[in-house]
């Protein structure tokens, strides 16, 4: 028997917090989620009882660390049902999962005149990195654009494949607009032409299906903090065979087999690519994250989240002069929006004063607002202990400001 | 152009109506009134050139030194920020470069704005001070 999604919300101490004597109405959640006390006790835990540099140590407190450290690698890799544990690299992030490939990647297999795709709808952390490693190799930088309802122009794509494509990288969810791309789709089309893809999980992998063998995605990044878990840590699952062919990325510690002074050898996988100490307790953190939302029947969960972001959408656009941007297919998650005639900073601080945590800005996707001719938006953004009445809220407010500023 | 008032006097005032105010709606309310009355900007002033970097909204200052005083006409498509240039264009304007260079953002801090609003880096309240600063250095140089 599943956990009931509407029991969620009170497994989360910080949101019966008050915020200008209000009570918190937490919409900020793709920046990132708020954490349950399982993972809070989970790190306490872990350094009040097992606190130890894993791996090389022999003595107890090591053994147990080093246990609980790979436990939850193994955790990780059956969430998104990776092949082996040995195919999950644990990082600091998304961001750090995403620049391992494209040093690594880039070092290893491209030259100039090659080839490196990203989408528009890419935050900078999927489209910086990349961008970079072309000057570095002398590669060229190619952009899929996306449509008028926020969707990937996938014949554009087609089009974009040559035979000096060298990688994809493309989101699964859009964390400006929510669009959920067609993955799996995409990912075909670049096989059918021998490309490889790295999939930007940040947006998806706690909110709908995160299956990597069944998207066959060559790469897939994603962060702890936006899946209920603590910042500073999160996932790049990579096949075996690009782990094998990859170069390092960070060397050090941990990730050397022998070092001389004529010669370094490596570590196996997926040590090879975690050099140094690690962050052991939000690892672990991790992997109660995992077991909590484990206890969700995940189908369950991503109805709720379709019906609350859907019930949202219809009560922002019954308010006058407020526009949704993007219509995709199917959406996550995001609802971004303006008020015509008020800034989305404005909106933002005044929702603030009203206790509603919103984000206001770019959303570090600036070609996103440039091909939207704007310059931000403002996103509200769920996870699962939101409810209806979160989304009243937030309907509310924004009629007030618009009362308050359109004076 | 404030030359008839103290900085200190300007200050004072501004404290004494922000006290008036209860809750963080209300002071950003008064803010956005404090932006709706400060004068115009020539729009053809809003250049890109113009625009101070750092803010999450646009604000142009076009600046001008005019024998050791400082000057100057903006604006922001934010009605919050404007407000803050406002407060700013009530203290500085008109003010000898000495001044805004010895003028710190603490009185933000005093009129009960600070933790809402001008702590944000967001809105760029730190980059507008260190623009007019810059200036007011060029203008003592």
């Amino acid at each position: 028997m599943s956990k009931s999604i509407l029991s969620a919300r009170e497994d989360f101490p910080i949101l019966s917090q008050t915020i200008n004597d209000l009570p918190l109405v937490y919409l900020d959640n793709a920046a990132t989620t708020q954490k349950p006390q399982a993972v809070i006790d989970a790190i306490s835990d872990y350094y009040r009882t097992s606190n130890a540099n894993i791996h090389r140590g022999n003595h107890s407190l090591a053994i147990q660390a080093t246990q609980a450290y790979e436990n939850v690698r193994k955790k990780v890799a059956a969430y998104i049902n990776a092949a082996s544990a040995e195919e999950i690299i644990f990082t600091r992030g998304t961001t750090e999962a995403i620049n391992l490939v494209a040093y690594s990647f880039g070092e290893a297999f491209v030259q100039p005149g090659d080839e490196i795709i990203v989408s528009q709808l890419e935050h900078h952390s999927n489209y910086v990195p990349w961008h970079l490693m072309c000057q570095r190799r002398g590669a060229t930088f190619r952009v899929i654009p996306f449509d008028e309802n926020g969707e990937l122009d996938l014949l554009a794509l087609q089009q974009l494949v040559n035979k000096r494509t060298r990688l994809l990288a493309v989101n699964q969810v859009s964390n400006s607009l929510g669009t959920v791309n067609p993955i799996g789709q995409i990912v075909k089309m670049a096989h059918e032409a021998n490309v490889p893809v790295l999939v930007d999980g940040a947006q998806a992998v706690q909110h709908t299906v995160h299956d990597v063998q069944a998207m066959d995605a060559d790469f897939y990044a994603f962060s702890g903090h936006k899946m209920y878990a603590p910042m500073g840590v999160g996932v790049l699952y990579a096949k075996r065979k690009w782990l094998e062919k990859l170069p390092p990325f960070l060397s050090g510690g941990e990730m050397i087999d022998q070092v001389t002074p004529e010669k370094v050898t490596f570590n196996v996988l997926p040590y090879k690519f975690e050099a140094g100490t690690p962050n052991v307790a939000d690892v672990i953190g991790l992997g109660a994250a995992i077991d909590y939302l484990n206890q969700f029947d995940f189908a369950e969960l991503e109805a709720y989240e379709d019906e609350l972001l859907e019930y949202g959408l219809g009560l922002l656009s019954e308010i006058p002069g407020l526009k949704v941007y993007g219509n995709p297919k199917k959406r996550s998650a995001i609802l971004p929006f303006n008020v015509e005639g008020i800034q989305h900073y404005d909106m933002g601080i005044l929702l603030d004063s009203k206790g509603i945590a919103v984000r206001t800005g770019q959303h570090c996707t600036q070609p996103v607002m440039d091909a939207l001719h704007i310059t931000g938006t403002v996103r509200a953004s769920l996870a699962l202990y939101n409810n209806h009445a979160d989304l009243e809220a937030l309907a509310r407010g924004v009629a007030r400001v618009i009362r308050l500023l359109k004076r | 152009m404030n030359q008839e008032q103290s900085l200190a006097e300007i200050e004072r005032s501004l404290i004494e109506d922000f006290d008036l105010l209860e809750g963080v709606e209300e002071k950003i309310e008064y803010l956005v009134d404090l932006g709706h009355e400060m004068p115009k900007m020539d729009p053809a002033l809003k250049t890109d050139e113009r625009l101070v970097k750092g803010c999450q909204s646009s604000v142009w200052f076009d600046i001008h030194c005019e024998n050791g005083l400082m000057r100057f006409s903006a604006d922001s498509d934010s009605l919050v920020v404007k407000g803050l240039v406002a407060i700013l264009d009530k203290l500085l304007n008109g003010q000898a470069a000495e001044e805004v260079l010895r003028m710190d953002l603490s009185l933000f801090e005093r009129l009960g704005l600070w933790h809402h609003i001008s702590s944000q880096r967001s809105n760029g309240l730190a980059a507008m001070m260190g623009h007019l600063k810059q200036a007011a250095v060029e203008c003592l140089g």
